[in-house]
C-alpha cells in the first residue's frame, strides 16, 4: 500500500492542496451542481454527446490558461481595470478556439455555432478568475482552472449522454464510432420494428430540447446532494 | 493606486499583444477556413443528387467530395433574365474565381431582382440525362436557411433536395436538416403545373394534400416549414427564366 503511494508521488509530486484544487470541483465545489454557474451553455450545447464533449474541452482550455495568464499578470495588472484586463484574456482565448475549430473541426464548429463565442460570458470563467487567479500563485491557478474545467465538462458529459440516449437513441453520433442503441431500423442494437418487446418504443422528443437539461440537472443535484455529506448544510 | 499612464501604457500592451496574435492566426488559418466551407457546401449539394449519382455522402471522405465534384460537376453562372454570364462578368462584381462555387447568394438576394446572379450546377448522369442544381436561400424561424434543389432534365421533376440552417430549433426546425426523412419527400415533385405556371412546392402542415406539389411539413415547427416554402417559392422564381429558356431550346 504505502509502496504504490510511493511510487504514485513519485509519478505525479502533488501537494494535498494541490490536489484538493483539481478534484474539489468535480464534486464537493462542482461549479455547475453547487455554485449554479455556467447553466446556460449546460442547457444548450448538450443534445448530443459529441459538441458537449467539445464544449468540455474548450472551457477547461479557455479556464485552465485564462487563470494562468492572469495569475502570471496578477502584480501589475491595475486594480481599476482588472475586470476588462481578465475579458480581453478570455476573448483572446476563446477566438483562439473559435479559429482553430473552424479549421480543423468544420462540422463541430457549425453545431455548436454561437456557443463558443459564448464561452466568454461563461460565469465560471469570470468567477475562477476574481476568485482565484488574482490571488493565487501560476501553478495552482492552472489546477484549479483545470479542475473547475473538468467540474463542469463532467456534468455537460452527464446531461447529454441521456439526452442523446433517450431523444436520438444513439450515443456519440458523429464520430466514427457512433453508436445505435434503441431505435427504428436495423441498424439499431435494439431494433423497435422487429423487437416485440420494444414495439411501444419511440425516441423522446422532449430530450432534444433545452428544457429535458434542465430536469437532468435537477435530478443530478438531488442525487449528489443526498450522497455528499459536505453539501447537507448547503441551503 | 496606480497612474494613469500605467494603466493606459498597460492595456494598450495587453492590446497590442493580443491583436497580433489573433490577426497572425487569422491569416494563417484563413485558406483553411475557406476550403472547409466551399468543402462543406460541396457536400451539402452532392447531397442532392446522392441516389442519382450512386454515392452516399456520409460515408465519403472530404478528398472524395472534391475529385467527384470536380470530375462531374459543371458550374454555371446566370442571371435573372436567363442569360449565361461569363467569369470576367462575375469577377466583376467581385467574386474571385468567378465560378458558380464563389457566388453568395445571400448577398444577391439583397440586390433588386433585375441585377441578382445565381449558381448553377449541372450534373451529367450516366444515362446521359443533365441534373440541374439549383441553389435556394431563405429566412427560417430564427435564422438563414438554405438548401440544394435538383431538377431532371425535363426541367420540372425533383430529383433531390438538401437543406441546411443556422440556427432552427434542434429536434423541430432543426430537422429539416437532421431528419433525412425531409428531403426524401421532394423526390418526384414538380414545380411547374400543366399551365406551364411556376407554383413551386408547398411544405403543408397538416399532410400534403396534392401529390405533385405538396409535401408534409415539420411537426412542431410551422414557421421553419412556411420559411421553407417561401425559400422555395422565392429562389425557383430566379431561375424561372433560366428554366424557360433551357426548355425552348
Amino acid at each position: 500500500m504505502s509502496e504504490m503511494k510511493e511510487s504514485k508521488k513519485a509519478l505525479f509530486p502533488m501537494t494535498k492542496k494541490e490536489k484538493r484544487l483539481l478534484f474539489d470541483p468535480l464534486n464537493d465545489n462542482n461549479p455547475v451542481t453547487v455554485q449554479v454557474l455556467g447553466i446556460c451553455s449546460a442547457l444548450a450545447v448538450t443534445s448530443m454527446l459529441l459538441p458537449s464533449i467539445v464544449m468540455a474541452i474548450a472551457v477547461t482550455f479557455v479556464i485552465a490558461f485564462s487563470n494562468l495568464a492572469i495569475s502570471l499578470m496578477r502584480n501589475y495588472i491595475p486594480k481599476q481595470v482588472r475586470m476588462i484586463v481578465q475579458l480581453v484574456v478570455i476573448a483572446f482565448l476563446v477566438t483562439i478556439v473559435e479559429l482553430t475549430l473552424k479549421a480543423y473541426s468544420y462540422p463541430v464548429y457549425k453545431q455548436l455555432s454561437v456557443f463558443i463565442g459564448l464561452i466568454i460570458t461563461n460565469c465560471i470563467v469570470m468567477g475562477r478568475l476574481e476568485a482565484f487567479a488574482m490571488a493565487n500563485p501560476p501553478w495552482q491557478s492552472f489546477l484549479d482552472g483545470i479542475g473547475n474545467g473538468l467540474g463542469y465538462g463532467i456534468i455537460l458529459i452527464i446531461i447529454s449522454f441521456f439526452r442523446e440516449l433517450f431523444g436520438r437513441g444513439t450515443l456519440l453520433s458523429g464520430t466514427p464510432i457512433e453508436m445505435k442503441i434503441i431505435g427504428a431500423g436495423s441498424d439499431f442494437w435494439i431494433d423497435t420494428t422487429t423487437n416485440s418487446w420494444f414495439g411501444w418504443y419511440t425516441n423522446n422528443n422532449l430530450m432534444v430540447l433545452p428544457a429535458a437539461a434542465l430536469f437532468i440537472l435537477g435530478m443530478i443535484i438531488w442525487y449528489q446532494r443526498s450522497k455528499n455529506p459536505k453539501l447537507v448544510d448547503i441551503s | 493606486m496606480n497612474s494613469s499612464k500605467y494603466i493606459i501604457g498597460f492595456t494598450a500592451l495587453l492590446t497590442a499583444i493580443v491583436a497580433l496574435v489573433l490577426s497572425l492566426m487569422y491569416t494563417g488559418l484563413k485558406e483553411k477556413h475557406k476550403q472547409n466551407e466551399l468543402l462543406f457546401e460541396k457536400r451539402a449539394m452532392l447531397g442532392a443528387i446522392q441516389d442519382k449519382a450512386g454515392i452516399d455522402i456520409s460515408t465519403m471522405k472530404d478528398k472524395d467530395i472534391i475529385d467527384f465534384f470536380t470530375k462531374n460537376i459543371e458550374q454555371v453562372v446566370v442571371d435573372t433574365k436567363g442569360n449565361i454570364l461569363s467569369p470576367e462578368e462575375v469577377e466583376k462584381h467581385g467574386y474571385k474565381g468567378g465560378k458558380a462555387e464563389n457566388i453568395d447568394l445571400k448577398t444577391e438576394m439583397k440586390r433588386t431582382f433585375d441585377q441578382r446572379m445565381l449558381p448553377v450546377y449541372i450534373y451529367k448522369s450516366k444515362d446521359g440525362n443533365k441534373i440541374y442544381i439549383l441553389k435556394l436561400f431563405g429566412k427560417g424561424l430564427w435564422d438563414e436557411i438554405s438548401g440544394y434543389l435538383a431538377l431532371s432534365s425535363d426541367l420540372n421533376t425533383v430529383v433531390g433536395a438538401s437543406f441546411d440552417h443556422k440556427g432552427e430549433t434542434p429536434g423541430m426546425g432543426a430537422e429539416m436538416k437532421d431528419n433525412p426523412k425531409f428531403p426524401v419527400q421532394f423526390k418526384g415533385k414538380k414545380i411547374y403545373d400543366k399551365t406551364g405556371k411556376l407554383v413551386s412546392i408547398n411544405v403543408r402542415k397538416g399532410g400534403a394534400v396534392d401529390p405533385d406539389h405538396d409535401v408534409d411539413a415539420i411537426s412542431g415547427a410551422t414557421l421553419t416549414s412556411n420559411g421553407i416554402t417561401d425559400m422555395l417559392l422565392h429562389s425557383l422564381e430566379n431561375y424561372n427564366n433560366y428554366l424557360k429558356k433551357l426548355k425552348q431550346k
